[in-house]
């Protein structure tokens, strides 16, 4: 058997949506394949409505696939209930019970799998020490701030040691600098229990800082899979490269192509960059995209021989690096990142200037759409 | 979950549930045109002549028109009463405010006899001659704690910088009450007064206590259970009662609806 | 100091009003029970005579015990059966909600009266339910235990009250986040456990309110015992319009009122004062 945390087979999930009369389906989930390593903290990240809580949602068994399987420790799980999957879920609002003190909510899963009482308090404590919140254990949940709350709702999930933690966006109501602390805490407890973290987030920056792996969502499908780095640099299509950082997307005519490197025209000029796309014949439009800071500014006689031409129509300050916006000659915008070397403005191009940009071809890609 | 379309429990359960509600009211409709004064089965073939008597009942309409008094009068008193009480518990936390919230919700708690009895004696003791007038006195006090429990839940449900903002622009403050608060909380005004005076059409507990020899249309409907003969009129002005409650209910009901964006759960 | 003005001018008239109509007649009935005569006309005669009376006659408590106990074996069923009704339209009804409550709301539109004697039509010797049994042949006589008896008080009065009762279930249900029966859900429990561990004591609010919706308007009912609950089903309402009405000794019928509200205040302090009732129910 295979010792995937979980796995999904083809799944796709439909809500209908709409009045009995005029019932319409809307697919949240399409032909999804996906399988999650073991003990790794794994994201799914994407827009609102993407997909990636109906995903959660269908590991957790509170959606059963319209079609598919859904297997967790190799074991099939489509149609077993959530309560009794050996997976446990920490809330986007915690859900934790008002009538209950904390240490009864954590202690729930526990009580309804008749441990005696001795052992679900000392477990019950055990959880609360690994978030903190050792003092807390009489008070209601009414009477806890959002972040401690949030960490009781991360204790009553991990006290029933689950193969695998659900987490829909569990920092989303926290206050920015809050959010932050939470997040490397999170990391760290994931590295110190060796669960496997499920986590879902629309946010890049959270799911860069966190995940050992990303699955990146829109409407319904996995756009790309893999690690922080590669998305970041590798990113497959449009979607991924502008969801994850910042990126320009030039509209470039293929001129030659030589394994994995082409020489893509703009206007007259010509410059190079790295195949991502599988099929690519010379005179085809195609997209490249490249990080603004990895785009470099010259003087138009200092460039070298593979280089645009354009003026500069924009530039704002903004601490360590200057944005100047680029207007190429056939009108096409390019955004450009430069350092600042000393922390002051350098000031080396002014608004107006005509210039030439340049990248060295492997930090730019040629995209599949 | 499942596709099959067979009614569940709960389904079978609500259903018989009405169905005992519904039987006896629609027992009663069924009455009102029968062709006999008992009300027995067999049933004697269908008539209007209940309906077509009711015109000519002048003590049955003075009843209605006492009730429709009375319960138009105890309910604006009511509404205004209570949504001052409202406005002072909802927007002003101060010494005082706990006693008169447990003194004005205190009627929910009091049963009706007692309610009625004890302003018997108090009448009788200051000399306030019993009538229809001192029912409509009672009224307004089971009905303070309904309007403002209405009008305090929507108070709460709109932010009082409105008010701050109409004082800002120069109003005073009861200038902004005037023109921004009332306005906006209007709809639970009328739910208020709407609900105040269906329970004063139908109470009937407190009004036999003070009515004296004037009569409400619960009072008369009351004397005449006694006198089989005359119950099928009494059941026809019922059922037409009913009737206009319904269909201002529900048309309420709608405009309450139709006023607001549809919810989405 | 000027919100101190504001205030006082909002609360001023309704609280004179209360004060003038509400707490002065129960201070007045409460003057009323240490009097003599009648109609409690002789002023300056100050007495117990009432209260021995009262506790004297021990058919006088009896019976207000027993309306107690009819009151809340009309609350405690009328729960039973409105709770379901609550759960089904909050949780299963779906798009068919609000139709639903409306329709279970309409029949209390109708006249009180009407709806309390429409039971005694159904109840009755020549009744519907006695017309029903004799010719399905149930039974071979009509029978008279249906009508007049104190069954008859309370089959009515749990018609009467279900769809009050119903509503603040509904309510407190419908307050509940759902959230919290998946977390339930994913923390083991079976949808029976979720329900005797989450739902039932988040709902009990409104099962405390359901019942007093139900307890305090039974308890000082006179009407519906007058109607179908004959001799047998005579209530300690009747004991105090009685007082009123037709023997007119107010002092004894202010001592009965007093009494009663002794219990409502009694009972209305055991539940509240109980603790949270949801925490009595962790098992």
């Amino acid at each position: 058997m295979t010792d995937f945390a979980v796995e999904l087979r083809n799944v796709t999930k439909f809500y209908s949506s709409g009045s009995r009369a005029k019932a319409e389906e809307v697919s949240a989930v399409r032909n999804m394949d996906l399988v999650i390593p073991p003990g790794k903290f794994f994201t799914l990240l994407g827009p609102s409505g993407c997909g990636k809580t109906t995903t959660l949602r269908l590991i957790a068994g509170f959606e059963i696939p319209t079609s598919g399987e859904v297997f967790i420790q190799g074991k099939p799980m489509t149609n077993i209930p959530p309560n009794k999957r050996p997976v446990n879920t920490v809330f986007q609002n915690y859900a934790l019970f008002p009538h209950m003190t904390v240490l009864r909510n954590v202690a729930f899963g526990l009580a309804i799998k008749r441990k005696p009482k001795e052992e679900q308090d000392r477990l019950a404590k055990e959880a609360l020490a690994l978030v903190q919140l050792s003092e807390m254990s009489d008070r209601m949940p009414s009477q806890l701030s959002g972040g401690q709350q949030q960490r009781v709702a991360l204790a009553r999930a991990l006290v029933n040691k689950p193969s695998v933690l659900l987490l829909d966006e569990p920092l989303g109501a926290l206050d920015l600098k809050l959010r932050k602390a939470m997040q490397i805490e999170l990391k760290h407890i994931q590295e110190q229990v060796g669960i496997t973290f499920v986590y879902v987030t629309h946010d890049q920056e959270e799911a860069l800082t966190m995940s050992d792996e990303i699955a990146v969502m829109n409407k319904g499908i996995i756009q790309q899979l893999g690690d922080p780095h590669t998305l970041y640099t590798k990113p497959v299509n449009q979607f991924v490269a502008a969801f994850i950082g910042e990126s320009n997307f030039i509209n470039t005519v293929v001129q030659s192509v030589e394994n994995n490197l082409a020489l893509v025209t703009v206007g007259n000029e010509t410059i190079g960059a790295t195949n991502g796309h599988e099929k690519l014949h010379p005179g085809s439009g195609s997209i490249v995209t490249v990080r603004p800071e990895k785009i470099k500014l010259s003087l138009p006689d200092s460039a070298p021989q593979h280089a645009l031409s354009g003026k500069i129509t924009g530039l704002v300050y903004i601490g360590t690096d200057t944005r100047y916006q680029v207007t190429l000659a056939d009108g096409q915008n390019v955004i450009v990142r430069a350092q600042n070397s000393s922390g002051i403005p350098t000031s080396e191009f002014s608004n107006g200037e005509v210039v030439k940009i340049y990248w060295s071809p492997e930090d730019a890609r040629i995209l599949n759409d | 979950m499942s596709k099959i379309k067979l009614p569940s429990i709960g389904a079978i359960y609500i259903f018989l549930i009405c169905a005992v509600l519904y039987a006896p009211i629609i027992l009663l409709i069924i009455f009102s045109f029968n062709n006999g004064t008992s009300l027995v089965f067999p049933l004697k073939g269908f008539t209007l002549q209940w309906y077509q008597k009711l015109g000519e009942n002048a003590e049955m309409l003075s009843a209605v028109q006492n009730s429709f008094l009375i319960g138009f009068g105890s309910s604006l008193l009511a509404t205004i009463l209570g949504t001052m009480g409202a406005i002072a518990i909802a927007r002003f936390n101060l010494p005082g405010r706990g006693l008169f919230l447990a003194v004005s919700t205190m009627p929910l708690v009091i049963p009706y006899v007692i309610l009625g009895v004890s302003l018997l004696i108090l009448f009788k003791e200051v000399g306030i001659p019993l009538s229809a007038f001192s029912a409509g006195l009672a009224h307004v006090i089971i009905s303070i704690p309904y309007a403002m429990l209405i009008v305090s839940s929507r108070l709460v449900g709109f932010p009082n910088n409105l008010e701050e903002a109409a004082m800002d622009l120069g109003a005073s403050y009861w200038e902004a009450l005037l023109r921004v608060t009332l306005p906006i909380i209007s709809p639970a005004l009328l739910a208020a007064f709407l609900l105040c005076f269906t329970m004063s059409f139908d109470e009937f507990a407190i009004a036999s206590f003070l009515v004296g020899t004037d009569t409400t249309l619960p009072v008369y409907m009351y004397s005449q259970l006694r006198f089989p003969t005359r119950l099928p009129m009494v059941i026809a002005m019922a059922a037409i009662i009913m009737t206009l409650t319904m269909s201002s209910m529900l048309i309420s009901e709608w405009l309450r609806r139709s006023g607001q964006p549809p919810t989405r759960k | 100091m000027e919100n101190r003005s504001r205030f006082t001018t909002l609360i001023m008239p309704p609280a004179i009003y209360l004060f003038l109509l509400f707490l002065l007649p129960l201070g007045v009935m409460l003057v009323f029970s240490f009097r003599a005569g009648t109609t409690g006309a002789a002023h300056n005669i100050f007495t117990l005579n009432n209260y021995r009376a009262f506790l004297e006659n021990s058919s006088f408590q009896r019976l207000l015990w027993r309306s107690a106990g009819i009151s809340f074996t009309i609350s405690i069923i009328s729960i039973i059966l409105a709770y379901p009704i609550a759960y089904y339209l909050a949780f299963r009804a779906g798009v068919n909600k609000s139709i639903l409550m409306t329709l279970i709301i309409v029949p209390t539109w109708t006249s009180y009266l009407l709806r309390i004697f429409a039971w005694k039509l159904m109840l009755g010797s020549t009744g519907v339910l006695n017309s029903i049994l004799l010719s399905t042949g149930i039974i071979e006589q009509a029978s008279p235990i249906l009508i007049y008896s104190r069954t008859a008080v309370v089959v009515t009065l749990i018609y009467v009250w279900v769809p009050f009762v119903m509503l603040p279930i509904f309510s407190s249900l419908e307050r509940i986040d759902r959230n919290l029966l998946e977390a339930a859900a994913d923390l083991g429990c079976a949808s029976w456990e979720s329900f005797l561990r989450v739902t039932l004591p988040l709902s009990m609010p409104g099962v405390v309110a359901g019942f007093f919706f139900a307890f305090i308007p039974t308890l000082g009912e006179f009407v519906t015992p007058l109607l179908v609950g004959g001799a047998q089903g005579s209530m300690y309402g009747n004991l105090i319009q009685d007082q009123f009405m037709r023997a007119l000794n107010w002092p004894m019928g202010s001592v009965m009122s007093l009494a009663m509200l002794a219990v409502v205040f009694i009972l209305m302090f055991l539940l509240t004062r109980l603790g949270p009732l949801s925490e009595l129910l962790e098992l």
